[in-house]
């Protein structure tokens, strides 16, 4: 497994896209971090981060698409599953590979809040005494350790899609698409009157279930739930692959 | 080492490899020899734990690739039929996640020397995998299989592809394996399987048609004798000679035409050596024997020779009677490569065994 996660981590850095992923990672969120604290005047943090999500729907498939994809087509995966390794161990060394450069870029782009504590700094102002006005640390916090969470989701759903086929192009529109529906979920409850509907769709929608994390929470039912689907379908990998051995 | 018994494999309704038995001792170089689509390719992805089997048993090593896959894999190398090779790494870099996939506990920089030595990839280790040649490339694919000296090293038709040196080299490579591996070799190339294998086991269709040791399939391939020759002649009268000479049991004017030779082919009983009572005939008849060559078997005439041969049969051309000794499967196999359109195969066959018996 441990083998898996050192080829698929260097892979990323061997072509482009491990570049360009945390290239426009860090670009767009410094960007969004600029426009929507001290460009708006703020020291809220609640819109970079729900930005910030949003923006994982362009750079989450940058990082899943070939997982198994481009495996699949150049016929690699042969030597992979020829191997003494588990299909759990493949799967998990992939999985976290995308991980971990996933998270790498979270901890790095954490940079952006400098200039907002350099800034409050500046005024005199210290979230400790004066939380309303400050850059508030434990928002800031729980909303990153959302943002881990859901990114990790989403990269499980994207690895899932990946096996599916052996164009990455299809499995990164595919990914795409998923990913905006499960944020945009909870639009649709404008237009839905009965109650149980909209609580299903807010139960399952992953930008409902951050609210708390901006709120300042670390809300446990979210975890568990990005925990849980990230789990599902990490399992649904795991079943592809053993339904193709016996299929 | 290796025993396969009552394996089945049902790609849904389609049957790629029907009820197979066989086994491998240690030491031995197998050939399985067989066609395009007969269910080489599927045995060995069962025997290497990629697929699983409908039903039967796969034991390597003893330890069965179903119950057990992890353990059994250990003991396998396997280069597939497409080389699995990640085009942006370095030869070096590849090796070395093989090296670490396999969990391979030998000394990394020693073993890995070794192998490269073995394979003849020290020149370009150091250089991308998308840059090399076909011929390195499979190379690489085959350096990938030894590491870990497994015990057994499975190859998917290793000289797909490779020019008639590389070929020749990854043959020598090959024997040199099987002095201390049990080698299995998969090809649809009967030339490759003689000058390697110990012991044949011919598939069609799914079934084993044959297993034998290469030297009596080299005895069934030898003893049939056919023969293009091109005689400078009234074509009437020599086709008539031809046709009444002892020892000759078939003989058929082609449509040919080299100068003023015209170009018959002929097929001599089993144990005669037509040729220098041939020439004998034709110098004192005063028509210029311009050519001969020997025809090569196909695969198909093969394997039809064989079904008659495993009998007791002298292997006969298919005009001659047949079939009444056989059972009703091999009959049904034996129909349907006969049944099997002659030309294309022909043309692909003898383009592959055309050198088979030259003289």
């Amino acid at each position: 497994m441990f083998a898996i996660y050192k080829k698929e981590l260097r892979s990323y850095f061997l072509n482009a896209i491990g570049y360009v992923y945390v290239g426009v990672f860090l670009a767009v969120s410094a960007l969004l971090c600029c426009y929507t604290t001290i460009g708006s005047q703020t020291y809220n943090t609640a819109d970079y981060f729900t930005f910030i999500i949003f923006a994982f729907i362009v750079l989450i498939p940058l990082l899943t698409m070939k997982l198994f994809a481009e495996e699949k087509k150049l016929r690699t995966e042969q030597l992979l599953l020829t191997a003494p390794v588990s299909l759990w161990g493949m799967i998990l060394g992939k999985f976290l590979a995308a991980f971990t450069l996933f998270l790498s870029t979270v901890v790095v782009s954490c940079i952006n809040f400098f200039p907002l504590y350099a800034y409050a700094n500046a005024e005199g102002l210290n979230d400790a005494y004066d939380a309303a006005v400050g850059p508030v640390g434990v928002s800031i916090l729980s909303s990153t350790l959302g943002i881990i969470c859901i990114g990790m989701a989403f990269i499980a759903i994207g690895m899932f899609i990946s096996s599916l086929t052996e164009n990455q192009l299809a499995a990164a529109i595919i990914t795409v698409a998923i990913i905006v529906a499960m944020l945009l979920l909870n639009m649709v409850n404008t237009y839905i009157d009965n109650y149980f509907i909209r609580f299903i769709i807010d139960w399952v929608c992953f930008v409902s279930r951050f609210a708390p994390f901006s709120a300042g929470q670390f809300d446990p039912s979210a975890l568990l739930y990005y925990v849980s689907v990230t789990g599902v379908f990490l399992f649904l990998t795991v079943r592809v692959y053993d339904k193709r051995r016996w299929g | 080492m290796i025993k396969i018994e009552h394996l089945v494999k049902n790609y849904g309704s389609n049957c790629a490899v029907d009820d197979i038995s066989f086994e491998v001792k240690k030491g031995e170089i197998v050939g399985f020899l067989g066609p395009n689509g007969a269910g080489k390719s599927t045995t060995m992805n069962i025997l290497t734990g990629y697929l699983s089997s409908t039903s039967g048993i796969v034991e390597v090593a003893g330890v069965s690739v179903l119950d057990n896959p992890m353990e059994a894999k250990k003991h396998i190398g396997y280069l597939p039929e497409q080389p699995p090779l990640y085009l942006d790494m370095t030869v070096e870099e590849y090796l070395i996640f093989a090296y670490n996939l396999k969990g391979c506990t030998l000394n990394r920089t020693k073993h890995l020397e070794e192998i490269c030595e073995v394979v003849k990839i020290k020149d370009v280790y150091k250089r991308l995998i998308k840059n090399l040649s076909k011929g390195y490339r499979q190379r690489v694919g085959i350096a990938q299989a030894l590491i870990g000296n497994p015990e057994i090293i499975i190859f998917d038709e290793p000289t797909v592809g490779l020019d008639p040196k590389q070929i020749i080299e990854v043959r020598n490579l090959l024997r040199n394996l099987g002095r201390d591996h049990t080698v299995i070799l998969s090809t649809h190339i009967l030339q490759e399987v003689q000058a390697v294998c110990d012991r044949i086991v011919i598939i069609n269709k799914g079934k084993i048609v044959a297993d034998e040791l290469t030297e009596n399939i080299t005895r069934v391939v030898e003893s049939n004798r056919r023969f293009q020759l091109k005689i400078c002649g009234p074509q009437k009268e020599v086709l008539a000679m031809l046709k009444s000479k002892p020892g000759i049991i078939h003989a058929e004017l082609l449509s040919g035409r080299d100068g003023d030779a015209y170009t018959f082919n002929i097929e001599t009983e089993v144990g005669v050596d037509i040729r220098k009572s041939l020439f004998y005939t034709l110098a004192e008849k005063n028509w210029p024997l311009i050519g001969m060559e020997a025809l090569g078997m196909s695969l198909e005439d093969i394997f039809v020779a064989i079904v008659d041969q495993t009998e007791g049969n002298r292997y006969e051309r298919k005009s001659t009677q047949r079939a009444p000794r056989r059972t009703r499967a091999e009959h049904e196999v034996a129909k349907t490569i006969t049944e099997k359109k002659r030309g294309d195969a022909e043309t692909e066959f003898s383009a592959l065994f055309g050198n088979d018996d030259e003289e």
